[in-house]
């Protein structure tokens, strides 16, 4: 495959139907009102030279190099700033308009190094190819004049330099900042001759607010700014489209290699998730999967007090398939179990639970979804029918308000974020419900219209408070709730209760009455309004019941089954979704149905071969709980290092050292795998072939760019583990596993590797009713049918606050790092935040004689651990802050055994802690920021 | 509070009771009971119906009627 280059149209489309009728060098051509004359031009395969214009950006004017002649106008207009009249006649190749450019390029090119050959973009350079189109041959004006080319460069990225003497001050790294990313980090510094462009107040681009999204580098028409990869590596000469691996947006991404070799990744124009943008982690932090530290060897010991030793695949795999049978003979055939991973593909995790319904013989299969967004999973299927948001990304641009709800999308899901802060820009309102004043409450051109700034562990009686709120002031959608819910007038009576007034609940969240009213008024009040939420909902001893309060929330505002609106899990791994939707859970098998349903069972027991178990099997934490009790013996973890990322790392560990036989199929050797038998090496997302599904349903084919490193894909390791056991499980590709998803699962039946690379992507459910796949969900009428109204209750979590422990940890992640950081601590985002910090107000702070980077002991009733401090009164008064990406520090040590009522998602957002000084920092030293 | 050594199927059975505590006895007890036989592995369910019959077991009343709304699991 040759290098994939979309075409540039040189400004944004604009919506609506094709209404605007113009000629163009004697081509008619039919656009919508608004659409400029460049873009009218590149509709009709007419390229007119451009420097300044991109069609990611507004159009600027400023390069004149797009000139063109109007008849009946006079001068020579920029083409991307005009926009197309009914009737326009255009012509945009003249002598004069050739001589025009030609002076532009004169221009530029007499300050610009001429150093071609040796430039890293040499070949895919715009200035230079606009030289080459304007017919260029001479600079009249020479070289010896003032001029740039000595500025320095600004190497202080990690992953790219700024090289101000190539600089054209087209201004497209500022734009691309402002109107792209909406971070607004760098600008246009100094005027005429003088101007440059500045990251911050001046200083270098790590000093300044940049986040390293790449929409800089990828604006760029110069060798300005440039990836450091291709300075080393040289210009990719091919590309493969996949997916990125790291959250749940789900960015589309060109990987540009050179040969075998990765150069650069590029985020896709046409990926519907990411529509050309990306984040630090998808955009830079590939490096991981070449890291020396992979494991590509299968290892193998008796006992994990042992050395590892190196063994070929057929030893390790039928000793795992021996071992499992041996202890299911002598234990039970429920002894053993595993555990499936939203960081591999949907093939992957339906292997896996195969294995374990087919070959294990028991529906001991669980997810690191249980860890994050099980509740969601729970609360939306009570409420609405179906385990998932309900909403595309592209919907938000529709919201009139947007209430963000225990999220923080410019650190986790930073892509999504761009939208959300563009759909602000615009006029649409905000409303935060955080502890923490995250960034979204205030940061360029955004201000939150309100911060519900609640305590830890209070979301159910505030949003409670919020539907009293509805109730009591009129502001309910009764045409919509007569019409499409059920069990409302119930539900009514119990929340109209002046238990769940705000003046009631205020002392409990923290949050004052008259600002929950002005909230709950500016939300049911709007045309749309739609709620994003994360782990903030979800990761709480109520976590189920708030998802059903949010579910409640939009169903009696009427905000549901349109674009716009909706409820909107932000997913933290990039396959959360998918893991769920393919049978992980230990109750459901695919497609979210239960073990219990006979006519089900019998769909994959005809297909698979064997009797499948109708009972649930056991959770992660019961996994846990029954290892420790001695019937559970043995564990196959897929991707995922549970005694970092899961609570209470004391039990895990003890639960993890009492099992006969315990297999970690990962990229690198983990906390986990201390306490391994076997380490099966597993495939990074460049060896993959398969699929992820993203927070908004969006199935997005994975490619592989390279074969595996290890020799098989996983999927084959499972089968061969299958197999081992005595259950035939082959496969020829992973197409094929995706073929039987789809003939076993009716919101995938339309899905096929076929079919993605058809159309690129689809949202399930994808089937027969919806061949394209299905955006919006609920338009008519929900999944289950009503919607259904439920109670929630607020039932306080039992972890408290106390004498001892008189502080609330609440833990989460931050823009540079992504989970347990195995891959991002393996990359240049160390730079940004090399150790995990604890965040803590400064009046905490002073009451406990602790300085801003002093080292303290962070201590819970189940464990203690150590960290330095950043004093930051984003945190409010009580609340401490801390992220869990690095195994020294080890945050889950100090988390508990709390979890949600209804699906036991631990409580990582509430656990009461005491924090002491523990080494006072040296006078100088200051913690790295975070961002 | 509880705490951390309480068997873990008798938190977790209080913990759902916990959030039924307002509905009338007898449904509260038929729902809880739905979810623990909708969600619970077959083992922790026998143990949580052998410990409601057991006085002192820590279990709410609310989740010891719902034990008792529990088939006995086969092979358990």
């Amino acid at each position: 495959m040759s290098l994939i280059k979309e075409q540039d149209y040189g400004t944004p489309a604009r919506p609506g139907e094709a209404t605007v009728s113009v000629e163009i060098d004697g081509k008619t051509v039919l656009v919508p009102e608004g659409t400029s004359v460049m873009r009218a031009a590149a509709e009709a395969g007419i390229d007119i030279p451009k420097l300044c214009a991109t069609d990611s950006l507004e159009p600027f004017g400023s390069c004149r190099l797009c000139l063109v002649d109007i008849d009946g106008r006079k001068g020579s207009p920029a083409s991307c700033t005009t926009p197309c009249t009914p009737g326009m006649k255009v012509r945009t190749q003249t002598p004069k308009l050739a001589e025009l450019r030609r002076g532009v390029m004169e221009l530029y090119i007499s300050d610009h190094p001429l150093d071609c050959l040796t430039c890293p973009t040499n070949g895919d350079c715009e200035l230079q190819d606009m030289a080459g189109v304007v017919g260029l041959r001479e600079v009249r004006y020479g070289f010896d004049g003032e001029n740039h080319l000595d500025l320095p460069t600004d190497s202080s990225n990690p992953y790219f330099d700024y090289d101000a003497s190539k600089c054209i001050a087209c201004s497209r790294c500022v734009r691309a900042c402002d109107e792209v990313q909406g971070t607004f980090a760098l600008t246009l510094e100094g005027r005429g001759f003088a101007t440059k462009i500045a990251a911050g107040a001046g200083g270098s681009f790590m000093e300044s607010d940049c986040v390293s999204c790449g929409a800089c580098v990828q604006a760029c028409p110069t060798a300005t700014l440039q990836e450091r990869s291709v300075v080393e590596l040289g210009m990719p000469t091919r590309s493969v489209l996949t997916t990125c691996a790291y959250c749940g947006v789900g960015c589309s991404f060109k990987a540009e290699l050179r040969g075998d070799e990765v150069v650069r990744m590029v985020p896709y124009k046409d990926g519907k998730a990411n529509e050309g943008h990306s984040c630090v982690k998808g955009r830079f932090a590939f490096g991981y999967a070449s890291h020396p530290d992979r494991q590509l060897k299968p290892l193998m010991r008796e006992r994990i007090t042992d050395p590892w030793r190196e063994v070929e695949w057929a030893e390790a795999v039928d000793y795992v398939g021996r071992r499992m049978l041996e202890i299911q003979a002598h234990h039970g055939g429920g002894a053993i179990g595993g555990i499936t991973s939203s960081r591999c593909t949907n093939e992957e995790v339906y292997a896996v639970q195969k294995m374990v319904r087919a070959a294990f013989g028991n529906n001991n299969v669980d997810t690191c979804a249980r860890v994050c967004h099980s509740p969601t999973g729970y609360g939306l299927k009570q409420t609405y029918g179906t385990s998932a948001g309900t909403q595309d990304f592209k919907s938000v641009e529709k919201a009139d308000v947007i209430l963000v709800i225990g999220a923080n999308p410019t650190d986790a899901h930073p892509v999504f974020a761009s939208r959300i802060k563009r759909r602000l820009r615009q006029g649409a309102k905000l409303i935060v419900a955080d502890p923490r004043k995250i960034d979204l409450v205030r940061s360029p051109h955004i201000e939150a219209q309100h911060h519900l700034r609640l305590m830890p562990g209070t979301n159910v009686a505030l949003i409670n408070a919020m539907a009293h709120v509805v109730v009591t002031e009129g502001l309910v959608d009764r045409e919509f709730v007569a019409e499409r819910c059920e069990d409302f007038a119930e539900w009514e009576r119990f929340i109209a209760g002046p238990e769940h007034s705000p003046e009631a609940v205020e002392e409990i969240t923290g949050v004052p009455a008259a600002e929950v009213r002005a909230a709950t008024r500016l939300y049911a009040g709007a045309r749309n309004a739609t709620i994003m939420y994360g782990l903030g909902v979800t990761e709480h001893s109520q976590g189920s019941t708030m998802v059903m309060g949010m579910a409640n929330l939009a169903m009696a505002t009427g905000n549901i089954g349109r674009e716009g609106v909706g409820v909107n899990p932000l997913r933290g791994q990039n396959n959360v979704q998918g893991s769920c939707d393919m049978g992980s859970f230990p109750h459901e098998l695919p497609g979210y149905r239960h073990v219990s349903d006979d006519a089900v069972r019998s769909v994959f027991e005809t297909l698979w071969g064997r009797t499948l178990q109708s009972e649930p099997g056991l959770r992660i934490p019961n996994m846990f709980d029954a290892a420790i009790d001695g019937s559970f013996r043995a564990l196959f973890v897929q991707g995922e290092d549970i005694v970092q990322s899961d609570p209470n790392t004391k039990h895990v560990t003890a639960a993890l050292s009492a099992m006969d036989l315990v297999v970690v199929q990962d990229l690198f050797l983990n906390e986990t795998s201390k306490y391994a038998h076997v380490f099966l090496p597993g495939t990074s997302f460049l060896e993959k072939d398969g699929t992820f599904t993203n927070a908004e349903r969006r199935i997005n084919r994975v490619r592989p760019v390279m074969a595996p490193k290890t020799g098989k894909h996983e999927w084959q390791i499972v089968c061969e583990i299958a197999q081992a056991m005595g259950y035939p499980m082959k496969y020829d590709n992973s197409a094929q596993i995706m073929d039987e998803i789809a003939m076993t699962t009716p919101t995938f039946s339309g899905v096929s590797f076929a079919k993605l690379d058809q159309v690129g992507s689809v949202q399930w459910p994808c089937n027969d009713n919806a061949p394209e796949g299905t955006p919006i969900m609920h338009i008519n009428e929900f999944v289950r049918g009503k919607g259904r109204f439920v109670e929630t209750v607020y039932v306080p979590t039992q972890e408290r606050s106390t004498r001892k422990f008189p502080l609330i940890l609440t833990t989460g992640r931050i823009l540079s790092q992504y989970n347990v950081g195995a891959q991002t601590r393996r990359t240049g985002n160390t730079a940004w935040h090399p150790e995990d910090l604890l965040e803590m107000h400064p009046h905490d702070a002073e009451v406990r004689g602790v300085r801003d980077g002093d080292t303290v002991s962070l201590v819970s009733r189940v464990g203690e651990t150590s960290l330095r401090v950043k004093i930051d009164d984003r945190m409010p008064v009580g609340v401490v802050y801390t992220t869990f990406h690095h195994p020294v520090t080890g945050a889950n040590v100090v988390t508990t055994e709390h979890s949600d009522w209804a699906t036991n998602c631990p409580e990582y957002k509430v656990t009461a802690v005491e924090v002491a000084l523990k080494n006072p920092a040296p006078a100088q030293t200051v913690p790295a920021m975070a961002e | 509070m509880t705490s951390t050594h309480t068997p873990p199927h008798i938190r977790l059975a209080n913990e759902i009771a916990a959030q039924f505590q307002q509905r009338d006895p007898a449904a509260a007890s038929r729902e809880i009971a739905d979810h623990i036989r909708t969600f619970w592995d077959p083992r922790m369910r026998s143990k949580l119906i052998a410990d409601a019959g057991r006085t002192g077991s820590g279990l709410d009343p609310l989740a010891v009627a719902a034990a008792a709304l529990l088939p006995r699991p086969t092979g358990t």
